[in-house]
């Protein structure tokens, strides 16, 4: 029984990893490649200048990783991470409150935004993709209107975020190290991301199994909406000013790093660790045409058929191995 | 009883009878296991041949090969003495190999002649001749004696209707090979009895049928002769008219001495009673009690609001009016958490569409019901989950490789026993087992059998669905029968037969119909 098990059982523990994780073995390779191709790949700085790039991606991507563990999309993250900047530095400075009252306040609207999504999804039974599209809108919307359609500095001890600690480690990568971890534990040891999965796998079944689907959805969409909230502070945070239009179109890139992570859009599989690799090879590929002079519209091409390669490729794995 | 030596002498084709298709050492792998490991199979036109053998034994691959889903990695497919590659169902299509699965092939939203004619529509300037198609439908439905009229939506149509329309499209395809998986597991005796007449009549045109069935009785009914699939080879072929237990022997590769090991017990307090519940358009003043160490089976034609009284019992769905009560408490209508508290549990009878988490492991799938009561400050023991699921897994006998191996690739019986499983681990003190044993081989059902016996020693109650009237019979301590969604009578076991059953079960509906 198990031939395959046993094979792998005897390679050494990186290459099993690798075999398992068509992902990560991805990045291995573009990582390889790029330090190849361009001799400033390889350095610390660069790799944590990706690390800084990929963070406010990542971040939005492990809260949607949640959601589309329970088979649902969350298209409003990009919005809500705008919306949720702009009510910081609004609140921070026109309205004059402490910017930690503040921050509370801004991550309290990004839990909000996701409650109404989770309402209208599991009590008003709209498919997930429209009412987060709805949610978009009025996020978007209403960012423009808090700000009237101009940028707010953020208050000073808020852009600190976007520093680095010790003139070394950036805060943003520090911060997306952290929302992974808090993915990982949640989804693996929480009664609320065990039941994310049986949601995605068979939300009938998990019904019938006694789990409240109406309150897992709201827990759910409500992470994804913190999270956006803690993606839109890292952002503005790094521009010093938090902008109506930030992040626009960010959710197509979080949801492709989730995917590339090896998530199934019809739900019941996904994991930080992999959302994670997602986005570090969005950020690497970028990051690599950039230093391979690689115009800006062709890098576009490039990332989509990136996108479309890794997906393929581990769909293709997955049915080899049956 | 004699020796296993049927395997040592292939029998001649009948002269005059053509063998359509002759599978030789078909053998297939998957990683870890060997699915079919030397499959011999000869189907003769004009003949209705059954393939018998328990989940796990090869069927479903060996149709899947020959529809073109799976290809073999050893042996060969002969059609009409030549080999041929059957890669893709097209291929299959086009060879003139139709195959009938349980999971219907129809898409619910379209009509019934839009199904039949799916693919290759007949076309006028470009457009579908709407009125051709039909004509067309009405005389495929014709030839299966189905009156339903193409342009009813096949959504709208009951199982048996269904598959009929199935029948109708392979017909469509000019198949000369029908493949039929299980047609009967979802259909009632008079159902079974119209669908036996149209596969006779096939046969008598020519058509070879390719027949699986778990029902034994079925078999010297519909067949003409039985190739024994076991382990992944086929270790016997025999006449449709050999005797049950020696079908079984071969199937199990031992002899079964009991196939409804039932032990009665003496029943003690009332567990569940369930007072003058309606709902409307589903079930009527239905009221019935369960009682500690007690299996109480329900029988009645598809349709009769069994299913639908189970779901409203356990607080899957609302109902309108009545009470249930357990030991004497009131449950709270349509919540399931409730129920589940109160120690009610329900094995639907979706297996895969309700009860399994089919992408989720084992061990995952264990622990559903008990994941609430493993939490502790919104974390799961899930080393302690893992641990219980370990030893339910090792008291069912589920067969697998280990907790981590996805319930998708185990067979009917194993994710069967998962689902009654994890009320095993909840502890609930009410099971209500809807169709608790369909499609699942002779072995695993009596494990299943031994389980609920094991269950109403210690006290715990069944209410037991099921549409297979030996089974109820053979079970249950008393039978309720219901029609047109009321409760038309109580039986006890001992005294209870098929007829009685059956005329139960039909009366009250032909009643309802001289209204």
């Amino acid at each position: 029984m198990l031939v395959s098990t046993n094979v792998l059982s005897r390679q050494p523990a990186l290459r099993s990893l690798l075999a398992e994780n068509g992902a990560l073995a991805a990045l291995v390779v573009l990582a390889v490649a790029l330090s190849l191709l361009s001799g400033d790949f390889l350095s610390v700085t660069n790799l944590l200048n990706v690390g800084v790039q990929a963070a406010v991606t990542a971040i939005l991507a492990f809260g949607a990783t949640y959601v589309i563990i329970t088979g649902g999309i969350d298209l409003s993250v990009g919005a809500v991470a705008a919306l949720s900047a702009i009510v910081l530095a609004w609140s921070a400075t026109s309205a004059g409150l402490p910017w930690p009252v503040a921050m509370v306040i801004a991550l309290v609207v990004g839990l909000a935004c996701g409650l109404i999504n989770a309402a209208l999804i599991a009590y008003g039974k709209l498919p997930p993709f429209i009412a987060t599209l709805a949610m978009l809108g009025v996020a978007r919307g209403l960012a423009l209107v808090v700000s009237q359609g101009s940028p707010i500095a953020m208050p000073d001890a808020v852009s600190h975020l976007g520093d680095t600690i010790g003139g070394y480690l950036p805060v943003p990568v520090l911060v997306m190290a952290v929302m992974g971890v808090i993915t990982a534990v949640v989804l693996n040891r929480t009664y609320s991301g065990r039941a994310m999965y049986a949601l995605g796998g068979n939300e009938e079944a998990a019904r019938l199994s006694g789990i409240k689907v109406g309150r897992q959805k709201l827990v759910t969409y409500a992470l994804s909406g913190a999270f956006a909230a803690v993606a839109g502070i890292v952002l503005a945070s790094r521009l010093a000013s938090a902008q109506p239009q930030a992040a626009s179109g960010y959710e197509l890139d979080a949801i492709a790093a989730v995917v590339i992570g090896g998530a199934s859009l019809s739900g019941g599989k996904g994991r930080a660790f992999g959302t994670l690799v997602g986005a570090l090879i969005l950020a690497v590929l970028r990051n690599g045409l950039n230093l391979l002079s690689v115009s800006a519209f062709w890098q576009q091409v490039v990332i989509g058929v990136v996108i479309a390669l890794a997906v393929l490729l581990d769909t293709l794995r997955r049915r080899g191995s049956g | 009883m004699s020796g296993p030596d049927e395997q040592d002498t292939p029998p001649a084709p009948e002269p005059g009878r053509p063998e359509i298709l002759r599978v030789e050492g078909l053998g297939k792998r998957f990683p870890g296991v060997v699915a079919l490991d030397g499959v011999d199979f000869g189907l003769r036109a004009g003949e209705v041949h059954v393939l018998l053998g328990e989940n796990g034994a090869g069927k479903s691959t060996l149709i899947k090969m020959l529809s073109g889903a799976y290809h073999p990695d050893s042996g060969r497919i002969l059609l009409d003495g030549a080999p041929v590659e059957i890669r893709t169902a097209t291929d299959a299509q086009r060879l003139g190999i139709a195959t009938i699965y349980q999971e219907f092939n129809l898409v619910p939203q379209l009509t019934v002649g839009e199904n039949l004619a799916l693919g290759r529509p007949p076309r006028r300037f470009g457009l579908v001749d709407t009125r051709r198609m039909h004509e067309q439908a009405r005389e495929l439905l014709a030839r299966v004696g189905i009156d339903v009229d193409p342009r009813t939506k096949v959504a709208e149509l009951g199982i048996a209707r269904m598959q009929m329309v199935e029948i109708a499209k392979a017909l469509a395809l000019n198949a000369r090979v029908l493949i039929m998986d299980e047609p009967t597991a979802v259909l009632t005796t008079t159902e079974v009895q119209r669908l036996f007449a149209i596969v006779r009549q096939l046969r008598d045109q020519g058509v070879a049928v390719v027949f699986i069935t778990h029902h034994l009785e079925e078999i010297a009914q519909i067949g003409d002769r039985v190739t024994v699939l076991r382990d992944g080879r086929s270790v016997a072929e025999v006449p449709a008219r050999t005797p049950e237990e020696e079908l079984v022997r071969l199937m199990v590769g031992r002899p079964i001495d009991q196939q409804y090991p039932r032990e009665a017990s003496s029943p003690g307090a009332p567990l569940l009673q369930v007072r003058g519940l309606s709902r409307a358009g589903a079930f009527t003043d239905v009221s019935f009690e369960l009682r500690a160490g007690e299996v109480v089976g329900v029988a009645g034609l598809v349709g009769a609001g069994r299913t639908e009284i189970a779901r409203a019992v356990f607080g899957a769905d609302r109902y309108d009016s009545g009470e249930v009560l357990v030991d004497g408490h009131r449950l709270p209508g349509g919540d399931v958490n409730a129920a589940m508290a109160a120690g009610l549990g329900l094995v639907p009878e979706d297996r895969k569409g309700q009860g399994l988490v089919l992408g989720a492991d084992v061990g995952e799938n264990l622990g559903l019901v008990t994941l609430r009561r493993a939490t502790r400050g919104g974390f799961v023991d899930r080393a302690g989950q893992r641990k219980a699921a370990g030893r339910v897994a090792a008291q069912l006998g589920v067969r697998m490789s280990h907790l981590g191996q996805e319930v998708r690739t185990l067979s009917g019986g194993n994710q069967q026993k998962i689902v009654i499983g994890k009320w095993l681990l909840a502890d609930a003190r009410v099971l209500i087992l809807d169709e608790p044993t369909r499609g699942i081989d002779v072995g695993a059902k009596v494990e299943i059998y031994q389980l609920i016996n094991s269950l109403t020693a210690s006290g715990h109650a069944v209410l037991m669905i099921s549409s297979d009237l030996p089974e109820i019979l053979g079970m249950s301590d008393r039978v309720l029968v219901m029609a047109r969604g009321r409760l038309v009578g109580e039986l006890d076991a001992a005294e209870a037969t098929q007829d009685s059953v059956m005329a139960l079960a039909v009366t009250e509906v032909e009643d309802a119909r001289v209204h």
